[in-house]
């Protein structure tokens, strides 16, 4: 390491330290720029792929009511994966080569979206654990070091609560329901209690990544940390449900001041990383159709930018335009407007 | 089909028959739009898509709720008793198909909106709020029709086959509305005008064909559908009728 270089780290230590906020344009190193993008990319596809399981519901969505929620939070997601890309692309890297990692199977997205939506109850399922745990995982990131994502966090979590309290809602009215729904409730969320506890990460022992991002300030709080909190928060929302978490061993620990749970199957976690979960083939290519197809819509956009950037210079639908493009191509389309 | 009479505090309100009509409009295109959740071209098009299929079902659920139990309505009623137009329910087909059936409905109902805004019948207020969500899905229409018809050469293609598919249902919106006074030919022609122009910006061309399949003017408004309408329906109510009674 230069002498200069040493200076350059040893002023981003001390910002780390001081719980200074890292931006764009100031030194980091390469490893904190790196491990950065893999987690923001991550996150980013976890939004976008995570769209599925849900938005398989929105056309029998069983009431008027319940669709306009559905369909609301589907775009939120949407959403989010748009501001997480942002964040990812102050990094130096682009959206289009992210997905270009997402549809290759270079980067992953959250585990969870690889099990099925089987019946109505898994929706609310979805939204009252898997958003839980989302915001238990989601909430310290809003302290991150790395101020573009902190940011970014701050909007997501804001929307990501309202739809945990909705999904709570669903499955109470489920629960209190007739027999036939009460049970739908109570089988979606013996499906999804676990596969919920593995959102927050491989044990801290085997967590690859864990104590570099602690160190930078990236993670706050270790995998089984959270994964704790969560199983506290979420116990005796279940209680008030009226409804069991497919666990004998759950028990409050007076003396731990915790609620005791039993143990996970890793074996399925990492086989469902690995590619072979319920969905994942069919999770991946539903998104690359959908990026395929879309390819004649993304090129028209791009050639019509061509065309007509200097007459429509204000037109905010253009930044639709060069999405899916080469590089080469974006730079040729916006860089020669009106040629 | 008779109207149905609410009573309130002022005395009894009749709610005009067509109501029913432009709810069923509004939910039937509301769920097509949501047939594209997670599959759009582009994340801003998930977005855009979405955020107009939720403008159209608030709008149904408005104008359900004003003839009566909107879930009812929505789920309970067959095919036979849907009063929607043919063209919203139409498949979403590629992305060509779905810009060219949101621009013909968009600027049909814009038009449709601004009118009722202006007027005092009991849909004044509600197309007075929808009159701006209308004139957004109208704007995002013609853009990307604009961008789809003067793009490449096959989007180019495509964006005229919707067209030109799409048009035979066009006839049908310019059908008079039950119980709403409005000049039908008045709205046709403004509708011209608008569509032409926009096709025109397009390099597109009007379609050749006749704006009415043979039987088919006025058909959706009086229950006759199309063949892939039937199908829809049993996946929007499938879970709800499988559970009679039942509160979600």
């Amino acid at each position: 390491m230069t002498a200069s270089q040493a200076a350059l780290e040893a002023v981003f230590d001390a910002a780390v330290a001081a719980d200074e906020r890292i931006e764009p344009r100031d030194w980091m190193p390469d490893a904190y720029r790196a491990g950065l993008v893999r987690q923001i990319a991550q996150h980013a596809h976890s939004e976008i792929i995570g769209m599925q399981p849900e938005a398989n519901w929105i056309t029998r969505a069983p009431s008027l009511r319940r669709k306009a929620i559905l369909m609301a939070k589907v775009q939120d997601e949407a959403g989010h994966g748009l501001y997480l890309y942002s964040a990812a692309e102050t990094l130096g890297t682009s959206r289009d080569e992210l997905l270009d990692k997402l549809h290759s199977g270079r980067q992953k997205y959250s585990s969870i979206f690889n099990y099925p939506t089987l019946t109505w109850a898994d929706v609310g399922a979805i939204g009252w654990l898997v958003d839980g745990a989302a915001i238990t995982n989601q909430v310290p990131l809003c302290r991150c070091s790395y101020g573009p994502y902190a940011r970014a966090m701050v909007r997501v979590c804001k929307e990501e609560s309202f739809h945990q309290r909705q999904g709570y809602e669903a499955l109470l009215a489920l629960s209190r329901g007739t027999e036939a729904q009460h049970a739908m409730a109570q089988d979606a969320v013996d499906r999804w209690w676990w596969p919920s506890l593995m959102m927050f990460g491989p044990p801290d022992d085997e967590s690859t990544h864990s104590a570099q991002a602690m160190a930078w300030k990236i993670k706050r709080h270790s995998n089984d940390e959270l994964r704790q909190r969560f199983v506290d928060i979420a116990a005796p929302q279940a209680e008030s449900l009226g409804l069991t978490l497919p666990d004998p061993d759950l028990k409050w620990n007076e003396e731990r001041g915790h609620y005791d749970f039993g143990p996970i199957d890793w074996d399925e976690f990492w086989n469902v990383l690995k590619g072979n979960g319920p969905c994942n083939e069919q999770r991946l290519s539903k998104r690359r159709k959908a990026h395929e197809d879309g390819a004649w819509v993304r090129e028209a956009a791009a050639a019509y930018a061509g065309k007509h950037d200097g007459r429509h210079g204000n037109d905010n639908h253009g930044r639709d335009d060069a999405h899916g493009r080469h590089d080469e191509q974006h730079t040729h389309t916006h860089g020669e407007a009106g040629a | 089909m008779t109207a149905r009479t609410t009573t309130g505090d002022a005395g009894a309100t009749t709610v005009p028959a067509a109501t029913l009509a432009l709810g069923d409009d509004a939910l039937v295109l509301a769920q097509r739009l949501g047939e594209w959740a997670g599959g759009a071209p582009v994340l801003e098009e998930e977005v855009a898509l979405a955020n107009i299929a939720l403008d159209l079902l608030g709008q149904a659920r408005v104008l359900l709720s004003l003839v009566g139990d909107e879930d009812e309505l929505a789920y309970l009623r067959e095919e036979r008793a849907f009063r929607n137009c043919q063209l919203v329910e139409q498949p979403n087909g590629d992305f060509a198909h779905t810009i060219a059936r949101q621009l013909y409905f968009s600027t049909y109902q814009h038009l449709l909106y601004r009118r009722l805004a202006a007027g005092d019948s009991p849909l004044a207020g509600l197309a007075a709020k929808a009159v701006k969500e209308v004139a957004y899905h109208q704007d995002h229409a013609e853009h990307w029709t604009l961008r789809l018809g003067d793009g490449t050469e096959e989007s180019h293609r495509r964006m005229q086959a919707a067209c030109d598919a799409l048009w035979r249902y066009t006839g049908e919106l310019f059908q008079p509305l039950d119980g709403l006074d409005l000049d039908t030919e008045a709205m046709e022609r403004a509708w011209l005008d608008s569509v032409t122009a926009v096709l025109g910006r397009a390099t597109l061309t009007v379609p050749p064909g006749p704006r009415t399949g043979a039987w088919s003017a006025g058909a959706g408004r009086q229950g006759l559908h199309t063949e892939s309408f039937g199908r829809m329906l049993a996946e929007m109510q499938h879970l709800h009728r499988s559970h009679p009674g039942a509160s979600w």
